[in-house]
């Protein structure tokens, strides 16, 4: 009654206004304070950021859009757009980034391969928009393999261009993994007759082997703190996985099985290692403390067989792959297991970027394997440029 | 209930101001900026070049974990044991009652012949993936050794490895072929002279 009377006055209507949408205000937010709606990045439904990109051509214009549509942007016409990218690029990149307020930019690059500057110029971008590194200018490890089996580990940029073989063994090779924040790698060379695992320090090409035994030793995964390795030996008779430090010492069996574990990797915390094994004949995926313990099943219902797990950095996810007939399909998983996981597009052995969203893996095109990017959040994905050879088993540096 | 009376009570004053109207005052007009019509944070960005990637070089220190069979030591029989190759069932390392007489086999010929080690190397056909099969093919190699120590085999005679899938004998992408290359071979070993 009062609030009728007070408006019946002119020049309280503005008050009167204002006094509405506070109501309104307060009723939504007592709305929400009632049910409890958070807003959560929907794995494989998430729309991308619609973004336009004018004045580049050529490899400048491929690299970033590649860069953008594997991180979750999509490239549209302008008037469309939330962001706007525009530039030039005759022998050197000039880039320019509006729609993002206060962290618009305008950059020249120069000093560096166009590729290189336009993933330089493409991670701007996503540090302006999203706050968050992008992942332009990182590189991944691969295998590629020739017709007989043999091959040799490469080091490449995440979209596979720019690849150099760091191994010279004309063996079958397999299984290459970053050591974290370095230029170095452990994988497995058949180079000696046998599957044995190797280390290699990438900046001055030295290496050695690190686990020869007789048996398999493969899948070798270092902690996040790079102070310790994991691998599969069959040292026991069967293969299982086993944790030792980097300089070898240390070694203890952390999984006995009588079945046969595979594809060892650390939780970003180190507390954990996630694997793929086989619990009453079916194959599951199970986690086991590092420093040992009883192993927990995952729970994977809705994603059958599943094996070749990844966590995320950040923690949150694991990625690995679910076999369906012939073939397999990458999926992902809270890591917590507090919801189902999300089938998402054909492939194996996904690999996360730093950015925890993106995921290098392979696809297998007529049983013959492809290096692809995917983005979870938007399901997102591309080939990569791939070498002459068949290209799989790919590792994203750490 | 009382955010629900609040609720309640927001509601009816908005349903009141709304049924009343808007005040007819005409909005503010906000200047818009002009667009910018040139560079105006120009920041010269070189970049550093990327470290270089070194070709491995040859291995010549000791491995960090010690080997107790070293493969070039040992010099294969060609052909020896082809015969004995056993097979096995999708995404199994069991081995089926029908291959045990070429178990039998690979036993009887290391207990005529001392001086002969034994190498068993598991496959797997092309559908798994390549870690899963590396592993699996390592405990089908494991499944033959330990039916090769019951048949009385001295166990340090026995030598196990696996090549996944990277070593089909069909190229094929049929079940017939995967059913050939699920498998275990058998290499008679015999010591290199001067070993």
């Amino acid at each position: 009654m009062a609030a009728y009377s007070v408006f019946t006055i002119p020049r309280f209507r503005p008050l009167c206004v204002s006094f509405l949408l506070l109501c309104f205000a307060l009723a939504a937010s007592a709305q929400d304070h009632t049910i409890g709606i958070k807003p959560t990045i929907q794995i494989g439904l998430t729309p991308p950021t619609p973004i336009s990109i004018e004045g580049l051509s050529g490899e400048a214009l491929s690299v970033l859009e590649f860069d953008l549509y594997v991180q979750g942007f999509i490239v549209v016409p302008s008037s469309q757009a939330q962001y706007h990218i525009s530039g030039r690029d005759d022998g050197n990149i000039v880039g320019r980034l509006s729609g993002s307020g206060p962290n618009d930019f305008s950059r020249s690059y120069t000093g560096a391969a166009i590729r290189r500057e336009a993933h330089a110029f493409s991670d701007d971008v996503v540090q302006a928009v999203r706050g968050e590194r992008g992942i332009g200018q990182t590189k991944i490890a691969f295998k590629s393999e020739q017709a007989g089996g043999t091959g040799e580990i490469y080091v490449s940029d995440f979209d596979g261009h720019n690849a150099q073989a760091v191994t010279a063994d004309n063996a079958i090779v397999a299984a290459p993994a970053w050591v974290p924040g370095r230029l170095a790698l452990f994988y497995t060379s058949y180079k000696l007759g046998n599957p044995d695992i190797f280390y290699s320090d990438l900046s001055t090409g030295q290496r050695r082997v690190f686990a020869a035994y007789g048996g398999l030793n493969t899948s070798a995964a270092v902690s996040p703190r790079g102070d310790k390795v994991a691998m599969v030996l069959s040292r026991s008779g069967d293969p299982n996985i086993w944790v030792c430090n980097t300089d070898g010492s240390g070694l203890r069996q952390l999984t006995h099985t009588h079945a046969d574990d595979s594809c060892p990797c650390w939780s970003p915390d180190g507390r954990w290692i996630c694997y793929a094994t086989k619990i009453h004949s079916r194959r599951r995926l199970a986690k086991i403390p590092a420093e040992g313990g009883e192993p927990e099943a995952l729970p994977t219902d809705g994603a059958p067989d599943p094996t070749e797990p990844d966590w995320s950095p950040d923690g949150k996810w694991i990625a690995f792959c679910s076999q369906s007939g012939d073939y397999f399909n990458i999926c992902v998983m809270s890591a917590d297991g507090g919801s189902e996981p999300i089938v998402l597009v054909s492939g194996e052995h996904p690999s996360w970027a730093p950015n925890s969203r993106t995921l290098v893996y392979n696809d297998l095109i007529h049983y013959h394997p492809v290096l692809s990017v995917l983005d979870v959040f938007t399901k997102q994905h591309k080939n990569a440029h791939n070498v002459a050879g068949e290209d799989s088993e790919p590792a994203w540096e750490k | 209930m009382i955010k629900k009376l609040a609720h309640s009570v927001a509601l009816a004053t908005a349903m009141a101001f709304a049924w009343t109207g808007c005040p007819h005052k005409p909005y503010d007009v906000t200047a818009i900026p002009p667009p910018r019509s040139a560079i105006t944070d120009y920041n010269p960005n070189t970049i550093p070049s990327p470290p270089p990637v070194q070709y491995s070089q040859p291995v010549t220190e000791q491995p960090v974990m010690e080997k107790p069979f070293t493969m070039s030591d040992w010099a294969p029989v060609p052909g020896a044991l082809d015969a004995e190759t056993i097979h096995f069932s999708f995404d199994s390392a069991v081995i089926r009652d029908s291959e045990r007489t070429k178990l039998q086999a690979v036993a009887a010929a290391l207990s005529s012949d001392k001086i002969a080690n034994v190498m068993i190397e598991g496959n797997c056909d092309e559908r798994g993936t390549e870690e899963y099969n590396r592993s699996l093919g390592e405990r089908r190699a494991e499944a033959a050794r330990e039916a090769l120590v019951s048949l009385g085999v001295d166990e340090n005679r026995i030598h196990t490895t696996s090549y996944g899938k990277d070593k089909p004998v069909d190229p094929g992408h049929d079940a017939a072929a995967w059913s050939h290359n699920r498998r275990d071979d058998f290499v008679l070993l015999h010591p290199k002279t001067g070993a």
